[in-house]
């Protein structure tokens, strides 16, 4: 009887979860243009899709800034990374709480701040200040990917590297990098997914004069629901949990090459 | 000959512990100096001190005659071999030793005949492609002493190279360092704590504890010459009685008088005497002027008996023996004046040896 409770329990919370995401899935091949009623089955709303020039465009704009946000945040965050590692305990440790914190701040606290900057540096906003907002919101989620790996990485290889000649920068390019590389690609992956799907802090930074995916979807949204918002929706959540599932099995992947060390 | 290391007056606090205090060492051209002492006594950091990864907190450190202070590691013309291997996981074996040599951009075809020169060397043949992650401890080892050797420095760093490899294959290598040292004509800096080991490589050693360095001087000085009773202990378990010098060559101890080969001592003196358990040979026939003794124990240690005494006045003997004695028999034996080694009771706990004119 607990049993069945416990797994009926379970069942309900996975309905509650994944119910709207099936249906929308669902109405997104529908025929009509009911959202109530199914019709038939038909791919017309995603070839509609791809012949919208301003779903290009916005399109166009989700995945340049994902890139290039990922990108930059990576090398960023990979060598902030690098940087903490000579920090002494204390301050490191201060150093990763402040990281941490934009992580879980509300989107639109975030959003609103960032706004605020860009009015305050009299800075237009548009392409350029989303950009920049997605490369702050993704450091943090970069860091968070490599220093696992820097912490179980061996710092004498580092110093076996100098010892045998290298010098600082060639012992990172060389020794460091291979060894955190799983991280830093993780980290990456990340990033891209997390300014895929950001509508907030868009939104907020752009104020309306440019336009990604979740911004677009959002204005369409207020005007009416569209099926195409369905398809599109759809596409969106199928990228991300594809990407999502792909960080999830880097990270519970067993790391092929570690040493294991006898003292 | 010329000094290749130099420590001066060097000492080396980590958060306001002192780990090095006053050391001051110097180690010989073409030597095998050898570091030897109980964990956490600080060999490790006189290494990385050597090596350029720590700075000494005060005193000067020459390498080459010169002062090192602030060169950073990859300047200094030494090598180290970690006392966790440091391998690279990333690289399999071969681009493990050829790291070196590829950073000075030799020619492909020497690395590759170098590098399996060294794997020859170590025993490892047909191991160059091999993951590192997969080896055995001592393989790992003994790729990590490949490394650092097939750079040629002029001057090693070894942290314990050997202490993962078994008994059989770690007095091979051992043989193979040495012979190594002695025909590339490299400096050998060799951190252990294993007594035997050091006994039978080194030119000379350093007994260090707790950041002091407690003597220095060859194999056969800090065995027969122990300057305080750490030494005698750590060198090997040993008889430490207290005795009165009471005049040159003639000490007292264990209730009798003893002819001794030590002098300069002030009369009277206060002294330790170390008899070692295998100068002490043991018989039943007990005759006049002998010590004699109760067994109490007898162990088994492959070549000897180790056999504990009871001893009159409540002295308890430690004696080797190739003869087997049953618990409860009276033995005596008697201490030839070479058997007996007198040490300043003073010097007793340690005490600190600055000078190496012993060497
Ligand atoms: N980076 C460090 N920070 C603080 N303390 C340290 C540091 N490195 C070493 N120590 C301390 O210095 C002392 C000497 O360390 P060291 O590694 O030199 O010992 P060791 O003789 O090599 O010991 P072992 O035989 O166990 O390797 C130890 O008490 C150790 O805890
Ligand atoms: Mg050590």
């Amino acid at each position: 009887m607990a049993r069945f409770f416990k797994q009926f329990y379970l069942a309900i919370i996975l309905i509650f979860m994944y119910l709207p995401i099936g249906a929308l899935i669902l109405f997104s091949f529908n025929e009509s243009k009911s959202m109530a009623t199914w019709t038939g089955f038909s791919t017309h709303w995603y070839e509609q899709l791809f012949h919208d020039p301003i779903i290009a465009e916005a399109l166009w704009v989700t995945i340049s800034v994902a890139l290039l946000s990922a990108l930059i945040a990576t090398v960023i965050g990979t060598f902030a990374v690098i940087g903490m590692d000579s920090l002494r305990k204390k301050t490191k440790g201060v150093v990763l709480n402040l990281t941490y914190v934009p992580m879980v701040n509300a989107d639109i606290v975030m959003g609103i701040s960032l706004l605020l900057l860009f009015i305050f540096l009299n800075i237009p906003r548009g392409y350029w200040t989303m950009l920049l907002a997605h490369i702050t919101f993704n450091i943090p989620y970069v860091i968070f990917s490599v220093l696992p790996k820097m912490r179980q990485m061996d710092r004498s290889t580092y110093e076996a590297a100098l010892d045998m000649g290298a010098k600082p920068s060639e012992a990172v390019r060389k020794v460091v990098f291979p060894q955190i590389m799983p991280g830093i690609v993780t980290g990456f992956i990340l990033a891209f997914t997390m300014s895929f799907d950001d509508f907030m802090i868009s939104f907020f930074t752009t104020q309306g004069t440019t336009q990604n995916l979740s911004i677009y979807i959002y204005s369409m949204a207020r005007v009416g629901i569209n099926p195409m918002i369905n398809a599109l929706s759809a596409i969106m959540f199928v990228v991300v949990i594809v990407l999502l599932i792909v960080v999830n099995v880097r990270s519970t992947k067993k790391p092929k090459r570690t040493l294991q060390r006898e003292y | 000959m010329e000094h290749v290391i130099d420590f001066k007056n060097v000492y080396k606090e980590f958060d306001g512990v002192d780990v090095l205090s006053n050391i001051n060492l110097y180690i010989k051209q073409n030597e095998f100096m050898t570091l030897l002492g109980p964990s956490g006594c600080g060999k490790t950091t006189m290494l990385r001190i050597i090596g350029g990864f720590e700075e000494p907190t005060g005193g000067n450190v020459l390498l080459f005659g010169e002062n090192i202070k602030g060169v950073p590691p990859y300047k200094r013309r030494v090598n180290t071999v970690f006392q966790r291997y440091a391998l690279f996981p990333h690289l399999n074996v071969f681009e493990n030793i050829a790291f070196g040599l590829k950073l000075k951009k030799t020619e492909k075809s020497v690395i590759k005949k170098r590098v399996e020169d060294m794997l020859k060397l170590v025993g490892l043949k047909n191991y160059g492609d091999r993951d590192v992650s997969r080896l055995s401890g001592g393989q790992q080892q003994r790729i990590a002493i490949a490394r650092a050797l097939v750079n040629e420095p002029e001057v090693l760093l070894l942290d314990e190279p050997l202490g993962a490899l078994d008994l059989k294959f770690r007095q091979g290598m051992q043989l193979e360092l040495k012979r190594m040292q002695k025909s590339l004509g490299i400096t050998f800096v060799y951190v252990t704590h294993d007594q035997e080991e050091a006994l039978t490589m080194s030119d000379a050693i350093a007994v260090m504890d707790e950041g002091v360095i407690q003597q220095v001087g060859t194999p056969e000085q800090i065995y027969n010459e122990p300057r305080n009773s750490f030494v005698a202990d750590f060198i090997g378990e040993s008889n430490i009685i207290d005795g009165i010098m009471k005049a040159d060559y003639l000490v007292h101890f264990a209730g009798n008088d003893f002819k001794c080969l030590d002098r300069g001592f002030n009369e009277n003196e206060p002294v330790r005497v170390v008899v070692r358990p295998e100068d002490i040979e043991i018989t039943r026939g007990i005759k006049d002027g002998m010590i004699t003794g109760t067994v109490t124990s007898t162990l088994f240690m492959g070549v000897h008996y180790e056999i504990r005494l009871d001893g009159k006045n409540g002295f308890e003997w430690l004696v080797h023996s190739t003869d087997q004695f049953q618990i409860g028999e009276e033995v005596g034996f008697i201490l030839e004046p070479n058997d007996i080694h007198v040490m300043e009771a003073s010097s007793y706990d340690n005490v600190r040896i600055d000078d190496m004119e012993a060497v």
